[in-house]
């Protein structure tokens, strides 16, 4: 990890941000699952407690903040322990978001009754696994610092946008069927929307870290394989 | 052998230490002696023979009382605390770590390792463990406000796995910690299996049954006296049972599946021979479709670690999905690609069919239980919408992918990619 410096604070101080950084990734983790699972088992207790749960990360967030000012302004740091610094700073604010988005999931809740069809839900939890699974792995490598399976952690991204651009259809269809989903489908729309954006912050986590080890950016060349703006899908024949 | 030279050896040690202990007293005598020689003059004998008398009294064991803490002193010295920690911790089968007071890790035995990959000496826990109750586990015992603790700890991904995470001080100040992880994911999946299988049951198990009330009713009414009718009625009803019952059938053994969800080590598997005899046991489904199979790889044998029935059970799977859904095309290819390609080396099974194909948008979640790309053909099929789960469910407990290409109107490879050791 990083190499021991003269003054064992600084240490201490930089140590400090990697184990909060942690704890929020942690706590973000847990926020997610749980609002997805209230989602799935319409659990309002579970949402309400998703929802007040955020408050604990925007406080993580902003003690990161202070304390990576504090040790710049303070230790000056250079090279690695720069970027080390800077790095938590925006690893933290996209754990934070994705918290966020956690939250919102939590939020809908209330307004999508569970009378949807199952595929839906099941679709909406293997979404959420796949981002999941990509939010912990980057995190794993935060710990581990093994670099090299950051590429596997970006390509699956391209796994969450098609079952993302899956789903978005499935939707489309129940709300054009019946009118009556269109309330529900939508807040379902929304959810399924903020999960895919969780995979996309693992990903920019991963850039993060990958820059914080080597140096270097990763190359741009970034998949994209969300099709959604160009799904359409022809509308019933209005009565004449 | 050994044994006689380590008894030996431990007396050596006896007689040294008792050399050791008398030391003030020999180094008196013989000062008393070489003292008495210098200022009395007499013979070199005379003295030798002094010095040897006094060597050996110093060599016989002492007094009776000391011997037992004698005795005692060596078994402490050869047993437990030279014993390694290493070793100790190798020897428990539990996942087990130690670390030091800024939660790094010192060391991690096999099982920690092959539990949660991605471990190593140096590595800080709570950066590993994140989960809230593991932080507050480890940030509790290393402020010292408690000896030791345990916590319920769950990991839902990759598989679902419940532990009883107990974390204790090693010793006396010796600045260590352990953590120990006691499996309670059997107990968990049991209860969930049972809500799941309940819940799936009566959802898929609900429609073919109500087509067979409906039956039963035109059959004692309308239909009472039309034996044409009946006839049909009775053929319907029938091919509804005999889905009841493959449903049935698959999710025991997807529920089965669930419940062991990490394959013991040690196994090993033959690949070509069990695809191979999974070729020869759907060969009577492949002709009655019209379909041939081609077999495109060398006889070889092909071994990679893993359960032989689980692997014949994907195999199977898929040859038979893709002799029933790719019939139009005529032919089913499997073909083996070995090799060092992509993160791991392994081999890569593909059974690529050349029928209709599978939209781009079905193909993320075709393994979802139940997710169905055509209803009525899956009806038609016999199939239970239970096929590819169980193939997902397997090939995560072998720690291998499947990978879907397809193209509508070109058919469908389905590529299965099991790592060698």
């Amino acid at each position: 990890m990083q190499s021991v410096h003269i003054a064992s604070a600084y240490d201490e101080e930089l140590k400090f941000l990697s184990k909060r950084i942690a704890a929020m990734g942690g706590h973000a983790e847990r926020m997610v699952e749980q609002a997805v699972a209230a989602l799935v088992n319409v659990d309002h207790g579970l949402a309400q407690k998703v929802i007040q749960d955020d408050l604990v990360l925007d406080e993580g967030q902003r003690e990161i903040d202070d304390k990576a000012i504090i040790i710049i302004a303070r230790r000056q740091p250079m090279a690695t322990d720069l970027r080390e610094i800077v790095g938590a700073i925006r690893i933290s604010a996209d754990i934070e978001r994705v918290g966020d988005l956690g939250k919102n999931v939590a939020k809908r809740v209330a307004s999508v009754d569970g009378r949807q069809p199952n595929s839906l839900f099941r679709g909406i939890e293997a979404l959420a696994n796949l981002a999941l699974t990509q939010l912990k792995e980057v995190l794993d490598v935060y710990a581990s610092r093994s670099v090299e399976r950051i590429g596997l952690v970006r390509d699956r991204d391209d796994q969450i946008d098609a079952m993302y651009t899956s789903l978005f259809r499935e939707l489309l269809t129940y709300m054009m069927e019946d009118p009556r989903n269109i309330t529900p489908c939508t807040h379902l729309l929304f959810c399924a929307k903020n999960i895919e954006r969780i995979g996309d912050h693992a990903t920019n986590i991963a850039e993060t870290i990958y820059y914080i080890v080597t140096g270097d950016q990763m190359p741009a060349d970034r998949p994209k394989g969300d099709k959604t703006d160009k799904v359409v899908l022809p509308g019933p024949v209005p009565a004449k | 052998m050994a044994e006689t030279g380590a008894g030996q050896d431990n007396k050596g040690r006896a007689l040294a230490g008792r050399l050791a202990r008398n030391r003030w007293l020999l180094g008196a005598g013989v000062l008393a002696v070489l003292a008495v020689y210098f200022f009395a003059g007499s013979s070199a004998y005379v003295l030798l023979l002094a010095l040897a008398a006094l060597a050996a009294a110093a060599m016989l064991p002492a007094d009776a009382e000391r011997q037992p803490a004698d005795v005692g002193a060596a078994i402490e010295a050869s047993g437990l605390q030279r014993l390694s920690g290493e070793y100790l911790a190798a020897a428990v089968a539990d996942p087990l770590i130690i670390f030091d007071h800024s939660a790094t890790i010192v060391h991690a035995n096999a099982a920690a390792f092959a539990a949660f990959g991605g471990l190593a000496p140096g590595m800080s826990l709570s950066l590993k463990f994140r989960a809230p109750e593991m932080q507050a586990l480890l940030d509790g015992i290393l402020a010292g406000e408690v000896a030791s603790d345990a916590v319920d700890y769950t990991e839902k991904l990759p598989v679902e796995r419940t532990y009883r995470v107990s974390a204790s001080t090693v010793g006396h100040a010796t600045g260590l910690y352990v953590l120990v992880f006691k499996d309670q994911s059997e107990t968990r999946r049991i209860d969930r299996m049972r809500a799941d299988f309940i819940a799936n049951a009566s959802h898929e198990l609900r429609t073919p049954l109500a087509s067979i009330a409906g039956f039963i009713e035109t059959l004692r009414g309308p239909a009472r006296n039309d034996p044409a009718a009946r006839d049909q009625f009775l053929q319907i009803m029938q091919n509804q049972t005999g889905r009841m019952a493959r449903l049935i059938d698959d999710l025991l053994s997807l529920s089965r599946l669930e419940m062991k969800p990490y394959l013991g080590p040690g196994t090993e598997v033959d690949l070509r021979q069990t695809i191979d005899s999974v070729i020869d046991s759907l060969g009577p489904l492949a002709s009655e479709n019209g379909v041939v199979i081609e077999r495109e790889f060398a006889n070889a044998p092909l071994v990679v670690p893993g359960d032989r029935d689980e692997l014949f059970q994907v195999f199977e799977n898929l040859l038979e999905n893709a002799c029933k859904y790719g019939q139009s095309g005529g032919r089913v290819t499997v073909s083996v690609a070995g090799g060092e390609d992509g993160q791991q080396p392994g081999f890569d099974v593909t059974i690529r069919d050349y029928g209709p194909g599978i939209a781009e948008e079905h193909i993320p979640r075709i393994t979802e239980r139940f997710y169905r790309v055509d209803v009525e053909n899956s009806r038609a099929q016999k199939g239970t919408g239970l096929g590819l789960s169980i193939v997902k469910h397997i090939l995560t407990r072998h720690n291998a992918r499947l990978s879907i290409k397809s193209e509508v109107g070109k058919g469908a490879a389905f590529t299965v990619h099991l790592p060698a050791r």
